[in-house]
């Protein structure tokens, strides 16, 4: 399936990418099973993808590890929010 | 109900009185303004940089400034943010409020920016004498808008 993938905060400056349209193996189901596939791309992805470093949204809303992720989805992945 | 996502400064004076001027019916008006500090945990700030997730960030102050207006009646809300590169002492944020009376207005004031800090999504990077690293939500202001959920 097509994933668009949006990066914000530490992980748009580390992995040194804003964004990207990913092909995703089908049988990912949830953000976590996503987060695991990027992971798998190297050093920098393992590190930064981390589950107790990112949040994530799918297509603009705040979204839990568990939650299922579909094709065309908008995934949103970021360090925790910080603004005011 | 108005909500600026800008780089550029703001007046406050000027949308204090936009805000004033919006209904007769107003007899409080409140707002926070919210800067660069010049120091942190980690030393000296020489500036830091702001970005946004263009979209999702107007939905997100869209839904915080509904439910604000769901818990009090409230005459007129304006909320700007700026995002960019910024300095020590210049403005970040304004949250202002209108409503008859002061205590609908103090507080949804209030709440807006503690809701704000824990559900918006913006993220700021701190510059140092020391380095750069991005900030992080303050358990602090999970604990604010905890608060606020349970209804105290």
């Amino acid at each position: 399936m097509k994933i668009r993938l949006v990066y914000f905060g530490r992980p748009r400056e580390q992995l040194k990418m804003s964004g990207e349209t990913a092909d995703v193996p089908e049988n990912l189901s949830t953000l976590a099973d996503l987060l695991g596939w990027l992971r798998a791309r190297g050093e920098v992805w393992a590190r930064e993808l981390a589950e107790n470093r990112v949040r994530c949204a799918i297509n603009q809303e705040f979204s839990g590890l568990a939650a299922p992720i579909s094709d065309r989805d908008e995934i949103a992945i970021f360090s925790p929010i910080s603004g005011g | 109900m108005s909500i600026s996502i800008q780089e550029g400064d703001f007046d406050v004076a000027a949308e204090m009185a936009a805000l004033r001027r919006s209904s007769a019916k107003t007899g409080a008006l409140v707002s926070f303004v919210g800067l660069v500090r010049d120091f942190s945990n980690e030393g000296r700030i020489d500036n830091i940089f702001l970005e946004h997730y263009p979209g999702m960030t107007e939905k997100a102050l869209g839904k915080i400034i509904s439910e604000a207006t769901a818990r009090w009646s409230l005459l007129g809300v304006r909320v700007i943010h700026r995002i960019g590169p910024l300095l020590p002492n210049d403005q970040i944020v304004l949250v202002a409020t209108a409503a008859a009376h002061r205590r609908e207005a103090f507080s949804s004031c209030e709440f807006i920016i503690d809701y704000l800090k824990t559900a918006a999504p913006f993220w700021k990077r701190e510059q140092t004498d020391i380095g750069g690293r991005w900030l992080e939500t303050r358990d602090s202001d999970i604990q604010r808008m905890e608060h606020w959920i349970k209804g105290e």
